[in-house]
């Protein structure tokens, strides 16, 4: 029996005109849509996939795995809904990629990668398939405190609290807002994933699942405000869990540490290297959090922040975005979204290259590796670098 | 019988060719209102070697083969209309030299236009081309190959003018440079004083070779660009008031439009004038001189100056991304234009055509003639958008076009960037010798057809 396809802004793809300015950044410097700079072709733009939903709602093109390859490759960095030329349309882009991956979902035709994450987050509860009791292990021995009523709670997500590189970040900003007095109690063993990338990669129910568990324990230990490590649970909290009745007051922790240093307040040591920042898609583009981070870098004495040539709105993705730091459909190679982004970082000068993001450390630090600059760029948390300066 | 596809991973590897479904269904069309043709491959070579290699193999083999930049001329010009490889040049995209004292470029035969104004803007502020207001994903050797235009057309002529050397890889498989680089390695010069063998190329919509280097003339930056817009009611008008202004010889580049949305242009003829200056003395100087010499019209209440205002930015954004928004204003995600580049005192008589088609058709217009060359002639577009989900509107549409063009060769224009099917009337129309030439040309240049075929064809 054929399946019946529909999605929910199906009235609207045709408006797509792929002429193409959502592949590029607002100065045209390079292509900016992670998935066409790593695949070469123009079926992975946005433009693009547009066209294929298109052709595959109206049944010309079958689901078949280059199609879901398509799809799962898109990183959900924004780029095109910032770029598009067509105002009441570039607003649905990315929705419309949802949910056509939502589509195959329900026809269980998604790439291998994608429904291991989704089995893993059924089963385990994070992707690293790893016990529960283990979530909370990154804060051992810090005296950090869980969440009792504190202004705070610090939400550290799955890559926090698994991935080895994401464990140190969450030390590091754990340490640093002790440090600044920033009132603050975590979940440790009791947090569950907060499902941003669940939903990018369009499985709706699980998600929901994820985020209904979430507001219920958020509610019951009475939290009004969260700082999130991960860029990417600052969006799902802030713009789809007001959706389902859990409005919270949700800030990243470069903001939170903006406030704590302002005006003065909180002075570092000085720290002479050339630092190049990167933005974190859901950070910057997705939530229009650009200044925050580099307040933050500019308080340290003697470092000399420079900007890449594609920053803030127009800043290039590191490839882990929609669910490709777990799911990898972007796949690696030399024109990987995460090398591209350390050569170009390697071309201001700097010697690190500072991220806001546990994912965006992970993807870089591999970048790193794999372009064998390990000597040359060194890709820090802005906390870590924070520390390494040493409050004054 | 050869394994094509092998043949084709052996050359470019196996993330430099396609035959996926989902490449041959996106690579069988364009944007506009033609009929889509599936290709059976598509492959994205990064060296000339790979276009050579590839070319070659075609050849051998009797396949066609379609260069393809971003597919932004609307036309069909990369359809495949017999099938065959479908060459996607975008992976050739490294500015190779900008010679800032001679004033050129060379760049990959897939260099995007937006990459090398991005680029200029970089390393050679002082240093600009000529930016067509097609998107900024438009190459700059498709453009140049279809005798595109810019902002810079009126004071230099067409884009392809604007060429200073070539390489181009022959439908036999050698590569040929075209030019001074024939002879050493600057590109300064894509013809004088040799025989200008580049009129073997440009104008020919990729049926004669695939571009892989092009050397482009690049003109001073000025500090500052300024824009103007005079009105009038008269149609009969317009090419007195741009008479008026080529005279100056100040401009930077003079579009005439008009359309019926918003209602605030509907039954107006704009006149759009940019200039620029590196004091502001200079632009003062010339905004009067443009006031001066329009001014006989004010007095007869014919025209006037319309206050810019708000439109400033938009007018003086490169390329301006409103162009592309027509494509919305069904609602629709197209439009579609014809290009005739005729004389300028015709144009009352194209602006009549354009409003009785759109009647005719029930289309929504929108016409922009930009002249060309301090006024030797103009390219007077007339452009119909159209609902990609209204199949009857599309047809419309496409009918609509095809009358202009029948207009435009009545009148003695030519078309631009034709599709398939005006370049036939184009054919039916043109001299009998010229035409004999044109199949001298092609015949011995591609001895087995396989360039581009349904373009062009002049056997």
């Amino acid at each position: 029996m054929a399946y019946v396809r529909s999605i929910e802004h199906a009235d609207i793809v045709h408006r797509c005109f792929r002429c193409g300015y959502c592949k590029f950044p607002s100065d045209y410097v390079d292509f900016n849509c992670p998935s066409h700079k790593a695949f070469g072709w123009d079926t992975f733009s946005s433009g693009g996939r547009m066209w294929l939903i298109r052709a595959w709602l109206s049944g010309e093109i079958e689901t078949s795995p280059r199609f879901a390859q398509i799809l799962f490759s898109c990183v959900a960095c924004g780029n095109c809904e910032a770029q598009c030329v067509y105002p009441r349309f570039k607003d649905f882009l990315l929705n419309i990629f949802e949910e056509t991956k939502s589509e195959l979902v329900d026809e269980g035709k998604i790439p291998p990668t994608v429904r291991d994450y989704f089995k893993a987050i059924t089963v385990n509860g994070n992707p690293y398939k790893l016990p529960q009791d283990k979530r909370g292990e990154w804060s051992e021995g810090m005296g950090i405190e869980e969440f009792s009523g504190q202004e705070y709670l610090f939400y550290v997500g799955c890559v926090g609290s698994y991935d080895e590189v994401g464990r140190e970040m969450a030390r590091s900003v754990g340490k640093l807002l002790k440090d600044l007095g920033v009132s603050f109690g975590i979940l440790g063993a009791e947090e569950t994933c907060d499902g941003n990338e669940v939903k990018v990669l369009g499985e709706k129910g699980l998600f929901t699942a994820l985020a209904e568990e979430n507001i219920i324990k958020f509610k019951a230990k009475g939290v009004k405000k969260i700082v999130t490590l991960d860029p990417h649970a600052l969006n799902v909290f802030r713009r789809e869990y007001p959706k389902l009745g859990g409005a919270f007051q949700v800030r990243h922790y470069t903001e939170v540490v903006a406030d704590a240093i302002g005006g003065g307040r909180t002075s570092f040591g000085p720290l002479k290297t050339r630092v190049t920042y990167h933005d974190p898609c859901y950070l910057g583009r997705r939530n229009l959090i650009f200044e925050p981070p580099r307040e933050v870098l500019r308080a340290v004495p003697g470092l000399d922040l420079v900007e890449m040539r594609r920053w803030a709105v127009d800043s290039f993705c590191c490839g882990g975005g929609g669910g490709n730091f777990f799911t990898d459909v972007i796949g690696t190679g030399e024109q990987s979204p995460a090398r591209v982004r350390v050569r170009e970082a390697l071309e201001t000068g700097a010697e690190v290259l500072a991220v806001a993001c546990p994912q965006c450390a992970k993807m870089l630090v591999d970048g790193v590796k794999a372009e064998g600059i390990e000597d040359r760029l060194e890709v820090m948390d802005i906390a870590q670098l924070l520390s390494r300066a040493g409050l004054a | 019988m050869k394994d094509i596809l092998r043949s084709l991973v052996d050359i470019l590897g196996e993330r430099g060719v396609s035959n996926a479904a989902e490449e041959l269904w996106f690579y069988a069309r364009d944007p506009g209102v033609l009929e889509a043709h599936f290709p059976d491959y598509v492959v994205a070579p990064e060296t000339t070697e790979q276009v050579r290699q590839v070319v070659r193999l075609a050849n051998e083999e009797k396949i066609p083969i379609v260069p393809m930049g971003n597919g932004m001329a609307l036309t069909g010009l990369v359809i495949p209309l017999k099938g065959g490889i479908v060459m996607d040049m975008k992976r050739m995209n490294r500015i190779l030299e900008v010679n800032e004292k001679a004033r050129y470029a060379v760049v990959e035969g897939g260099t995007s236009q937006g990459a090398l104004k991005a680029y200029l803007q970089d390393h050679h502020p002082q240093l600009r081309h000529s930016l067509p207001d097609a998107p900024p994903t438009t190459t700059i050797a498709a453009n140049v190959s279809l005798h595109g235009q810019g902002r810079l057309t009126q004071q230099y002529g067409f884009n392809s003018d604007m060429v200073t050397g070539l390489e181009v890889v022959l439908p036999t498989g050698e590569v040929c440079k075209i030019g001074s680089p024939s002879l050493g390695p600057y590109w300064f010069s894509k013809g004088p004083t040799l025989p200008d063998l580049s009129g073997l190329f440009l104008g020919w919509l990729g049926t004669t070779g695939i571009f892989t280097k092009v050397g482009l003339k690049l003109y001073p930056n000025k500090k500052i660009r300024d824009v103007e817009i005079f009105v009038t009611d008269r149609v009969d008008l317009v090419p007195d008031i741009i008479y008026k202004l080529t005279h100056l010889e100040m401009l930077e580049d003079i579009n005439a439009w008009f359309q019926p949305r918003p209602l605030m242009f509907k039954d107006n003829y704009h006149i759009t004038m940019y200039f620029t200056g590196d004091t502001e003395e200079e632009v003062e100087f010339k905004r009067k001189m443009i006031w001066d010499s329009l001014e006989e019209f004010i007095v007869t209440k014919d025209g006037g100056f319309m206050g810019v205002g708000y439109m400033k930015p938009m007018l003086l954004e490169m390329p301006q991304r409103g162009i592309a928004a027509f494509a919305d204003v069904p609602r629709g995600g197209g439009f579609e234009y014809s290009g005739p580049i005729t004389l300028i005192e015709h144009y009352p008589d194209y602006a009549l055509k354009v409003m009785e088609l759109a009647e005719k058709y029930e289309v929504i217009y929108s016409s922009a003639a930009r002249v060309v060359s301090g006024g030797h002639s103009m390219m007077f577009s007339i452009s119909f958008a159209f609902n990609r989900a209204d199949a009857a509107m599309m047809e419309r549409v496409k009918k609509a076009l095809d009358e202009a063009t029948e207009f435009a060769l009545e009148k003695g224009g030519i078309p631009w960037k034709p599709n398939y099917k005006e370049q036939r009337m184009t054919l039916e129309k043109l001299d009998p010798n010229t035409l004999k030439l044109l199949q001298m040309v092609k015949r011995n240049l591609d001895p087995n057809g396989i360039m581009n075929p349904g373009n062009w064809e002049v056997s």
